[in-house]
This record gives C-alpha cells, sequence and structure tokens, in this order.
C-alpha cells in the first residue's frame, strides 16, 4: 500500500522559500563545502558591487552576478526545505489523530482517564471496544481486531493478541472488538516516528555513509577548481591581461558541482520520505542506503509467503466414487468444524456447488481428538462423515470392516509430493478420497521475488517443513532457494554464515524469536504486527506488516545512490559547456582572438557570464522533482543500466547546457 | 605512417609475452625463471641483509620503499655533490652546486631524469655511468615493485584466503619485488637492447673523451672533444626503464646515442615495451581477461589517437614559415634523419609513458603537438611510467568505479572490494595534487618575474613554464627547453614537484590497496558492476578526459592553446 501525499501546495513552496533564506546563515552553509564556496563568492561578489558603486564606476554586470549567484544559494536551500516539507507532511499523515485522544492509564488496581501526551513508556492502559488507542504499544492482555486504516490505509480489520507475533498496536488506530491492556512501548516524542520525522529534518540527521564519501568527493572537485580560478590571475597579468574578479567568481560558481552539492541534502531527504510513503519507518538512513546493496533476503515461509493456514484447494475421490459425493461428504465432516481447514473445506465445497446443506437432524459433531486424529459429524450411531490424516482414517475403517483401497495410498502420496497435506474423507460405509490441503501463496509474490532477483536479491525460505513439501512451495512461490526443517535458531546462523561469505543479507520477521536474526542482518524488517523485542531489533518497521515491502526498501535504497551518482555525473558534464561559455568571455577583452573558443557565439562576454550563471542557477530547482521522485530504477543489467545513466546524465549533461546556455543567452542579450 | 604502424605492433607483440613472463616473475609460485635468477638473487639479499621469506602489509611495504628511497638519494646526492674528489673523473670535472646536486639527485631518484645540467659535460664517469645509471635500473623496479603490491592488494593479498576480514594483508615483499625487477626484468632486456645498439654504432667504451680533427678545417673549429662511454647500455636502460635522461644533452636525437633508423626504431619500441607488459601482467595478476581487455583497449585508443593527433600537427607547416613559398611540415628542431612523423611518435609515446627521452626538441612543435605531448603527461596513465603509470590508471579506475557504482545503486566496488570514504578521501588528495602542484607553481614562477628566468614571452613562456613543472610531476623529465632552469628556484622547486608528483601517487594508492584488500569481499552477482565492458571503458575514458579538461583548460588556454590561436590569427607569436 503506497499512500500518495500532496504536499506540493503552494503554502509549503511559500514556507519552504522563507525557510530557504532562514538556511543562508554562514555555520549552516558550512555544513556542505560545495555551496559554501559559492556563499563565499556571494558575499565577495556583493563587497565588490558595493565598491563600484562607491566608486562610481558601472555595477549592473556585478549587481545581475551577484543577485544571481544569492538566488542559486536560495534555490539550493529550498530544494532541502521542500524535501523537509514533505517528509513532515508524510510523517503527519502517519501519526492518525493522536493530539485529542484519550488514555485510561493504570494506576494500581484503578484506571484513570488521562490525556495520551502524557502517557510515558511502560505505562499499562486499558482500551474497550469502539476507542482509539491512545499510543503504540504491544498487548499484554487480551485479544482484539483493530482498524488500522489510519494509518496503513488498509480498511480490513487486522486481529492482534497478546502473546504472540501479532501484538503490537499503532497508537491513533481503533479497536473494533475486544478489551485489551495495551503496553506502552515509548517515551513521548520518542516513537519511532518521532525518530523517523528527526531523520528528516535537519538538526538529527546523519549523512549515510555513501553520502559522506561523496560530499569528500565533491570537496576534492572543489578545491581543484578553486586553485585553477585562484591562478588564473597570475597567469593573465603575465600576458598582460587584467581580469574581472567578478567574472573570476562567476567561473568557479560555475564549475563547482553545485548541481549535486545543491541537491545532495533533498536527495537524502527524499530518500526516507519514499521509505515513509510506502509505510516503512527506518530508524537511520544508513539503513534505508544498505538495502540497495542487500544480496540475500531471508524469509519466513508461513505468514509471508503464504497465508499460514492451510486451505483446502482439491477433492480427489476414490476410485468408483463420484466427485460430487466426495463433496458433499467432506462437507458434512466440516460443516462444524471451526478450525481454519475446515472452514476452508466449506468454503471450497460450496464453490464447486451442488451441495445439500439441509442440516440433518440430532446430528453431532466428532471435534478433533489426540487419541482419534479424526474430525466430522455424527449422524447417528451408524452413520457419520469423517476426515483425518490417512493413517486415522485407515484404522477407523478397518476397525469398522470397511476395505482400504491400494488407490488411496497413491491420491495421498500425489498430494503430499505437491506439498500439500491429504486429508482422507469416509464415511461409514467407504472410503471416498481425499481432500487436498496446502498452504497458499500469497497473491504477487512470485512477481516481486522475480523483480528481487532482476535487482541481485536472492530469496531463501525457512521453514520448519519438510523437504518435500518446502521444496513445492518454493518453487510456486519463485523463491531462489529454501531451507527445510529449520529450526529458530537456524536463522541467526544463517545470516551469519552467509555474512562470512561477504553477503549483505536483509530479515524479515515478526515473532520474538526472530529478534537476534533481525539484529544480525544488515537490514532487519521488522513488521508492525510483531513483538516489541522484534521492533526493538530490527532497523525498519513496516507499518502494513507486508514482508515482500523489502522490495520497496531496497528499490529506495537504489534508487538513493542513482540519483546522487547521475547528478554528479551531470553535474561535471555540464562544466564542459560552462568552460566554452565563460573562458572566451574572460579573455575577450584583452585577447579578441580568443573568441575562436566561443563555439556557442554568444552575445557579449557580460550576456555569456551571466547566461551561464543563470542556466547553473535554473537547473537547481530545474531538478528538484527528480530529486525528490530519484531517478527511475529499472530491473535491467547493471551495465545497462549504467549505459543508460550514462546516456542520458554524461551525454545530456554535455549537450544540454550548450543549448539552454545559448537560449538564455538570446534572451538575455535582448536586454543588455 | 607505415613505420608507426610496424614499431607499434611489434611493441605490443613482444609486451604480451614479456607480461605473460613478468607474471611468473612476481608469483610467490615456483617459475623457470628461478633456476637462473635464484643463486643470484641470494647474494643480493645476504648483501643488503634482508629475508626474503617476509610478508609485508601495505604499511611495511610502504616504509620499506620510502627508506630505501631516502637512503639512495642521500647516495646520490653526496656523489654528484662530491664527484670532483671521488674516482673515474679522467675529464677533472667540478662539483655541481648544491641545488643542482639535490634537484639532479632528486631527478633521478624520482624515475622522472628531468636535467638541469648537461650531461657530458657536468658529470663525472662516476655519477653518470655508475650512479645514475644505478639509479635508471633501480627507481623503475621500485616503482614496479608499489605497482605489483596495489595488484595483490586489490585480489585481497596473498594470504585472502587464510586471512580473516579486518587483517592486515600481506601485499609481498618489497625488497624481493624490487630485485627480481632488476634481475629478472630490467637487466636482460637492458643487455639485449644495448647489444642491439651497439650494433648499429652506439659507442660501448670506458675510454676518456675522444679528441678528433674535424674535416673543416678551414672553420674557426679544427679540434672537437667528444664525451663518449658505456653509452649503449646507459640509453637502453634510460629507454626501458622510462627514465629519460640520456647520455648526451641532445638525448637521442644526438647520432652517437641514437645513429640508425635502426637504432630509432628499437628505441621507441623500447619505450613503450614494459609500460605494455604491464597492462598484461595486471590482468594476469588479477585473473582477469576482461579488465585486462578493457584497460589495454583505454590505452592504446588514447595512445593511437595521440599519435595521430601529434603526427598531423607536425605535418603541418610551421607558422614561422607562413609567409614563405617553401611549406611542408614542421621541421624545427627535428632531425632530418627522422623526419616528422617519427620524431611525433617518438614525442607523444615519451611524453605518455613519464620516459622524456627525445629524438627532436618538443619545444618546437606546433603548438597542437605541444598540447598533446602535454595531455599525455597530464593523464600520465595511458601505458605510463613502468609501474606508476599502471599505478595512476588504477586510481582513474577507482574514480570512475565510485560514480558508476553510485550510478547503478550500489555501494561503489571493485573485484568485490568496497570504496568508501577512507578511500575517497585518499582519491580526494590524488585529484587535487596535481592542480596544486603545478598550477600552484607555474603561478607562483610566472607571478614573479625574476625568477622565472625564461628566454620567451607572453604565452609560450607560459607554456614552457607549464610543461617543466607538469614533466617534473609527471616524472617524465622532457624539457621544453629554451628554459634557464639551473637556478635556485627552479632547482628547488622542481625538486618539491618530483617529490610530490613520485612518492604521493605511489604510497597513496598502495595505502588504498592495503585498506580495500582488508576488507570482506562481497561477491559479484547480476546487480554488481563489471568493469570489462565498453560501457565502463566509455565511462572511464569519460573521467580522465574531464578530470584533466576541467583541471588544465584555463593554463592550457593562456598558454598553448592561446598561442595557436595567435599563430593562427596573426602569424606572429606574442
Amino acid at each position: 500500500m503506497t499512500k500518495q501525499v500532496k504536499t506540493l501546495t503552494a503554502d509549503t513552496v511559500k514556507d519552504s522559500l522563507i525557510d530557504a533564506l532562514k538556511k543562508m546563515t554562514p555555520t549552516n552553509m558550512a555544513k556542505n563545502p560545495v555551496m559554501f564556496v559559492v556563499w563565499v563568492g556571494t558575499v565577495i561578489s556583493i563587497l565588490l558591487t558595493v565598491f563600484h558603486i562607491s566608486a562610481g564606476e558601472p555595477f549592473g554586470f556585478e549587481l545581475c552576478t551577484s543577485f544571481i549567484l544569492f538566488i542559486t544559494l536560495w534555490f539550493a536551500n529550498f530544494s532541502e526545505s521542500i524535501a523537509e516539507a514533505r517528509g513532515r507532511g508524510q510523517a503527519s499523515s502517519l501519526r492518525a489523530t493522536k493530539a485529542s485522544l484519550v488514555a485510561f492509564k493504570k494506576n494500581g488496581e484503578d484506571f484513570v482517564e488521562t490525556d495520551a501526551a502524557n502517557l510515558k513508556k511502560d505505562d499499562v492502559v486499558s482500551v474497550r471496544q469502539g476507542q482509539y488507542i491512545p499510543a503504540d504499544g504491544e498487548i499484554i492482555k487480551g485479544v482484539a481486531t483493530v482498524n488500522e486504516s489510519a494509518v496503513t490505509g488498509e480498511s480490513a480489520a487486522v486481529l492482534r493478541e497478546a502473546n504472540t507475533d501479532h501484538s503490537g498496536v499503532i497508537g491513533g488506530t481503533k479497536l473494533l472488538t475486544g478489551e485489551v491492556l495495551v503496553r506502552v512501548s515509548d517515551d513521548p516524542g520518542n516513537s519511532f516516528l518521532d525518530k523517523m520525522i528527526g531523520l528528516v529534518e535537519g538538526a538529527e540527521r546523519k549523512k549515510t555513509p555513501n553520502e559522506v564519501a561523496l560530499t569528500v568527493l565533491l570537496a576534492a572537485l572543489t578545491a581543484v577548481f578553486l586553485l585553477v580560478v585562484m591562478t588564473l590571475p597570475a597567469l593573465a597579468s603575465f600576458v598582460n591581461v587584467e581580469l574581472n574578479y567578478v567574472m573570476l567568481i562567476a567561473l568557479l560558481v560555475c564549475l563547482i558541482p553545485t548541481t549535486i552539492g545543491g541537491l545532495l541534502p533533498a536527495i537524502g531527504i527524499a530518500g526516507m520520505n519514499r521509505a515513509l510513503s510506502a509505510n516503512i519507518i527506518a530508524k537511520s538512513g544508513k539503513a534505508v542506503e544498505v538495502a540497495g546493496d542487500i544480496d540475500i533476503l531471508l524469509l519466513d515461509k508461513t505468514g509471508t509467503i503464504t497465508y499460514g493456514d492451510r486451505q483446502a484447494t482439491d477433492f480427489i475421490p476414490a476410485h468408483g466414487v463420484s466427485k460430487d459425493t466426495l463433496v458433499q461428504a467432506a462437507y458434512w465432516a466440516s460443516v462444524e468444524d471451526p478450525t481454519p481447514e475446515g472452514k476452508s473445506i466449506v468454503e471450497l465445497a460450496r464453490e464447486t456447488g451442488g451441495l445439500d446443506e439441509t442440516y440433518p437432524e440430532n446430528a453431532e459433531f466428532i471435534p478433533f481428538s489426540p487419541s482419534t486424529r479424526l474430525s466430522g459429524l455424527k449422524i447417528s450411531e451408524s452413520k457419520y462423515y469423517v476426515k483425518g490424516s490417512g493413517d486415522a482414517v485407515r484404522l477407523l475403517e478397518e476397525e469398522r470392516g470397511v476395505a482400504w483401497s491400494d488407490g488411496m495410498n497413491a491420491h495421498i502420496g500425489a498430494v503430499a509430493k505437491q506439498g500439500g497435506t491429504p486429508l482422507v474423507v469416509a464415511d461409514h460405509e467407504r472410503v471416498l478420497g481425499v481432500v487436498a490441503l496446502t498452504d497458499v501463496i500469497k497473491p504477487g509474490v512470485a512477481e516481486r521475488f522475480a523483480r528481487l532477483r532482476s535487482l541481485g536479491v536472492k530469496t531463501v525460505m525457512v521453514t520448519g517443513d519438510n523437504k518435500i513439501t518446502a521444496g513445492a512451495i518454493a518453487a510456486e512461490a519463485g523463491v531462489d532457494d529454501f531451507i527445510a526443517e529449520a529450526k529458530p535458531e537456524d536463522k541467526l546462523s544463517l545470516i551469519r554464515e552467509e555474512q562470512a561469505k561477504g553477503h549483505l543479507v536483509a530479515m524479515v520477521g515478526d515473532g520474538t524469536n526472530d529478534a537476534p536474526a533481525l539484529a544480525q542482518a544488515d537490514v532487519g524488517l521488522a513488521m508492525n504486527s510483531g513483538t516489541q523485542a522484534a521492533k526493538e531489533a530490527g532497523n525498519m518497521v513496516d507499518l502494513d506488516s507486508d514482508p515482500t515491502k523489502l522490495l520497496q526498501v531496497v528499490e529506495v535504497g537504489k534508487q538513493l545512490l542513482i540519483t546522487r551518482g547521475a547528478m554528479t555525473t551531470f553535474s561535471l558534464a555540464n562544466d564542459v559547456a560552462k568552460y566554452f561559455a565563460i573562458i572566451p568571455a574572460v579573455f575577450a577583452s584583452a585577447l579578441p582572438f580568443m573568441s575562436v573558443l566561443d563555439v556557442m557565439r554568444l552575445g557579449s562576454p557580460q550576456s555569456a557570464v551571466i547566461s551561464a550563471l543563470i542556466f547553473n542557477a535554473l537547473i537547481i530547482p530545474a531538478l528538484v522533482p527528480l530529486a525528490l521522485r530519484g531517478v527511475k530504477l529499472k530491473a535491467e543489467r547493471a551495465e545497462k543500466i549504467l549505459r543508460n545513466n550514462m546516456l542520458i546524465f554524461g551525454l545530456g549533461g554535455v549537450v544540454l547546457p550548450f543549448v539552454i546556455i545559448k537560449l538564455i543567452d538570446m534572451l538575455v542579450s535582448a536586454f543588455i | 605512417m607505415f613505420e608507426i604502424i610496424l614499431i607499434m605492433t611489434m611493441a605490443i607483440a613482444l609486451a604480451y609475452p614479456l607480461g605473460r613472463y613478468m607474471i611468473g616473475v612476481f608469483s610467490s609460485e615456483a617459475h623457470f625463471s628461478d633456476r637462473i635468477f635464484n643463486p643470484i638473487e641470494r647474494i643480493i639479499y645476504r648483501c643488503i641483509g634482508v629475508n626474503p621469506h617476509t610478508s609485508m602489509n601495505w604499511k611495511s611495504y610502504g616504509l620499506a620503499f620510502l627508506l630505501s628511497n631516502l637512503m639512495l638519494g642521500i647516495i646520490a646526492f653526496l656523489i654528484l655533490k662530491f664527484q670532483h674528489v671521488l674516482p673515474l673523473n679522467p675529464d677533472n670535472i667540478g662539483p655541481l652546486s648544491w641545488d643542482l646536486a639535490l634537484h639532479t639527485a632528486v631527478s633521478f631518484l624520482t624515475n622522472t631524469n628531468q636535467q638541469h645540467y648537461s650531461g657530458q659535460a657536468q658529470l663525472s664517469y662516476l655519477s653518470q655511468g655508475t650512479l645514475i645509471v644505478t639509479l635508471q635500473f633501480v627507481t623503475p623496479a621500485m616503482a614496479l615493485a608499489v605497482c605489483v603490491a596495489i595488484l595483490r592488494g586489490m585480489m585481497g593479498g596473498r594470504n585472502e584466503k587464510l586471512a580473516k576480514e579486518g587483517a592486515e594483508r600481506d601485499l609481498g615483499n618489497y625488497y624481493v619485488d624490487t630485485v627480481r625487477g632488476i634481475v629478472r626484468v630490467l637487466i636482460p632486456l637492458a643487455a639485449v637492447v644495448a647489444l642491439i645498439l651497439s650494433s648499429q654504432g652506439v659507442p660501448s667504451t670506458f675510454k676518456e673523451a675522444q679528441t678528433v680533427t674535424t674535416l673543416d678545417q678551414s672553420s674557426a673549429v679544427i679540434e672537437q672533444t667528444i664525451p663518449v662511454g658505456p653509452v649503449a647500455s646507459m640509453v637502453a636502460i634510460k629507454q626501458l626503464g622510462t627514465n629519460g635522461g640520456g647520455w648526451y644533452g641532445p638525448n637521442s636525437s644526438n647520432p652517437l646515442e641514437n645513429p640508425t633508423p635502426f637504432s630509432n626504431a628499437i628505441e621507441t619500441i623500447a619505450i613503450v615495451l614494459i609500460p605494455i607488459a604491464i597492462v598484461f601482467m595486471a590482468g594476469g595478476m588479477l585473473r582477469r581477461k576482461g579488465f585486462t581487455a578493457m584497460s589495454f583497449a583505454v590505452m592504446a585508443l588514447f595512445s593511437a589517437s595521440f599519435i595521430g593527433f601529434t603526427v598531423y600537427s607536425e605535418l603541418q607547416p610551421n607558422a614561422a614559415f607562413n609567409e614563405l613559398a617553401a611549406s611542408g611540415p614542421n621541421m624545427e628542431g627535428k632531425e632530418t634523419r627522422f623526419g616528422p612523423e617519427l620524431s611525433a611518435l617518438w614525442g607523444t609515446l615519451t611524453t605518455q609513458t613519464s620516459n622524456g627521452s627525445v629524438n627532436a626538441m618538443h619545444d618546437s612543435f606546433n603548438p597542437v603537438g605541444g598540447l598533446i605531448t602535454r595531455s599525455g603527461m597530464l593523464i600520465n596513465g595511458i601505458w605510463g611510467g613502468v609501474g606508476c603509470g599502471f599505478v595512476n590508471f588504477i586510481v582513474y579506475i577507482w574514480i570512475a568505479v565510485f560514480l558508476s557504482g553510485l550510478m547503478i545503486g550500489r555501494t561503489p566496488e571493485l573485484f568485490g572490494k568496497k570504496i568508501e570514504t577512507r578511500e575517497i578521501t585518499l582519491l580526494g588528495t590524488l585529484i587535487v595534487l596535481p592542480t596544486l602542484v603545478i598550477l600552484g607553481f607555474t603561478a607562483i614562477t610566472v607571478a614573479l618575474p625574476s625568477l622565472t628566468g625564461n628566454s620567451n614571452p607572453g604565452f609560450h613562456a607560459i607554456s614552457q613554464v607549464f610543461y617543466e613543472y607538469t614533466s617534473a610531476f609527471a616524472n617524465n623529465g622532457s624539457g621544453f627547453e629554451g628554459l634557464g632552469d639551473n637556478t635556485v628556484w627552479w632547482n628547488v622547486s622542481c625538486v618539491i614537484t618530483l617529490l610530490l608528483g613520485r612518492y604521493l601517487p605511489l604510497v597513496i594508492p598502495l595505502a588504498i590497496a592495503g585498506m580495500m584488500a582488508k576488507k570482506r569481499t562481497v561477491p559479484t552477482g547480476v546487480g554488481s558492476l563489471s568493469v570489462g565492458n565498453v560501457t565502463f571503458a566509455v565511462t572511464l575514458i569519460a573521467v580522465i578526459l574531464i578530470l584533466n579538461f576541467l583541471s588544465f583548460l584555463p593554463a592550457a588556454v593562456i598558454g598553448p592553446i592561446g598561442e595557436a590561436l595567435q599563430l593562427a590569427t596573426t602569424g606572429v607569436e606574442g
């Protein structure tokens, strides 16, 4: 479930523009080496303009340059502000209407009414039918159905129960039925969601490892251009050329990678926002980035790949028995059965059609008992319908003198081979056939695994089932590998083993016994419905409790890196055109023959510099949507992805500025 | 044109088996060359007190490299400073000034062979025939050793299979690698080349300078002193070891150093032989055919197009003859024996490989030719100097891998070893370094004209100064000439440039390789970046071009490009 939160409204843009101005302080700018150089250049340029004005010299060009430089800074800060604003919007939409909630907090033996905002970690609250759950927490007593649509957008009610793997509840969601005691899991302002908001907002945001590395590279490139520009006056004066210092500042700003430098914070924040909009709460930016590198995903079978309950999928009549007879018998044998398996048989029988549902008088339910391992319906003393495992039914029937046909063994074997569980149906006269119960694989799972595979992620299913069953399900779900007959602790050792081979492993889990594995994995995605221990151990929580959600996280992680890399390439490629615009302009007045280098035939030296600067400033907001959305990730071979990005951002980055600068120059030349 | 193709084809054909041979030389497994060379090497190890079985991590390897260079540097300086009181000085040549001695010592120590003195006149036989020739054998082997260590590091070190993640890796033994490089590669090759050159008439003697009477007794000079000596052996190693410092001042344009077309062909091949062989060696050591193919293709493409540009440039007339009827190729500063094509070929290769020997004066190349020779030095990784050239190439690869890795959405890694902040910080230093040193010194020298002492005004002067520092930083050693460079400023500033241009670009990559070696190896899968394909090759070429273009275009505009445009529009030098 992905929610699109519309946040690019006029108001957000206005607020972000104001916020961007506030970010213009030197201490804030110094965090980003590239933009800091622009900041210093802008200050010097403004001072030079003032100097020109006070000396009574012409100052139009200087004023214009200073203004564009200022706008460049503003746009760069704006991109960060707008990303932050979107993040806030995204997060608050997840935070249901919490402010007005009332809680009934346990105080000794009594419950006192209090404001939800006052709840602390480990407080216990009581929640009844129809009330809102006041805070994130874990059910410690009781069972309830909860409507979590306020957070997940999914309207179907979910079951939450104490002491199970589904004990987690979210603040702001509505209790539909039942009554529970909930232990609050966090102090106010300290929930996962609060932490995530901190991650998108300025102060607490930490750069991710690849972001730091890229910042260092950009700083090195900036240093190179500083040296290039600073040594230029000395060389120029040797050939008796006086350079205009404002032009040099313009040259410097155009050359240093301002495009990526300005957009870098926004790209990082936007990545977190995309995770949030997929209803995933990451505890650190690093976790999201690492997800892009994951190459093995470990999944529990139950509840992840399959629904967890075995469901009836087929009726296989015995030799000489019509299918209708079998369906009818299976229906009677299951109609009183409260287990999910029984219900699914009834459902499948109804779907098959032609049922007689008139309930026989005096019929009596035969409940499942460990000694008989059968359940069914007793119509009269001598008349009954039963279902059970092959052995159990055979025992019963042979006791009663009903023959067991060898054909049955073949049917039973066939079902087991396909990963199903065979239930034999019989009545008082004969063995009627087999109902196949199988784990039903969730819809869409296979497609998602295929996409993960194409992104280089191998999926491994872990199950307690025997090898035959596990193999059949693995094949149907399209996982790459499976571990059968696994014990819970095997997950941890498996993760360690794969990590020792150099793999980066992601683990999806919800149970308390998953906690060590979630903590050990490079990416631990805990289900929000899961236990508190699991949520603490993982580094991400999925509010929708959808295990295949990891795919989205992997994509967000990859997109983060691709967007950064593509924009760095674009930024560097742009410099080629900027050189051809500015270098001839810088020398034009003193060395007229340099105009040969002016391949774009720009209007005048001043218009050339101003056009390049305008391009440099405008490209930042022009790329903001791409930075926020991320470069599109296609499931293709690494080489092909690289080729596409090199073509679009490398070659495009070389060609585009030639065209745009020329166009801007035609406009600018019309005015000066 | 035919000669150029023939020479390059032969160079590649010989380099391939040499590269395969070098894989064996530097492998820790038994090799057929052991039987011949082990006894000799054992004596050497005993003499220098080295246990050949110790293994070194990147720190001890780097330290051994730096210390051995320091030792050699001190010895070299003392010999040059006191050559007048030392033996083997039949012509009674005096001592060098402290700054010239320092520059000369560092210049040869760094495998640069930039000469601010004139060889045959200012150096004794001990200095020239013993010290310099020794350095010409030892220094390329040292850089080759570092290159080999880096390649081992890229594969996780020699103990990759046994070592734990994060444990220091065995990159080999510096002394063993250096000694093997000298004994098994450089000496045998030099012997063969020296013999061929002697057969062509290059002097090979320990006799003092020869006095001859000139043919034209009516001219002012009726008697001439011609210095001779063990020229052939020195020329052989000068070419093979990307040294470049010749016996005679005019280097291989002097008929005694390079007498015949055949000797010229052999000397040209010798410039690129080992650098090309290293490409084949690297691919073999890394056990990656795709990597070899990509490296070879990228370097060959650069090399061939640069040769094409220079040859074209030198086939154009010299602008000074614009007004004259007799136009033709630019013959200024060229031997008529070699002509424009072979001079351009040599000029291109010698600047690509940080060799620096010349058979024509680069100062007199047409501006485009001058620009191309300079580009070869700035890139400094098209074949490149023995050892150091391929290390520079690896640095470019790392940068390209970082960018491409991001663009495919994975933490960048090469051969499963991640490139992270620490490595990028070090790579960043290497990106800034050339600009800082070359542009920094050029600007200072040009800003203080009393220091420059150059013979030309205007653009050409900037060109010369820029060339001198570029050549020093690239450890190339070729000169643009026409520069009065034997002054304290030139000597000292060049010493700094030489040292920074030699040691940081070797030790920093060694550190990077050492750090990367320790990391967990990420298994390769469908999502990982492969470097052995056209897409990566194009990315790499773009990175090499853009980095150098962006760093040096403005300086080139005021230097050679400005000069070219001025010549083209006005026909006179400014």
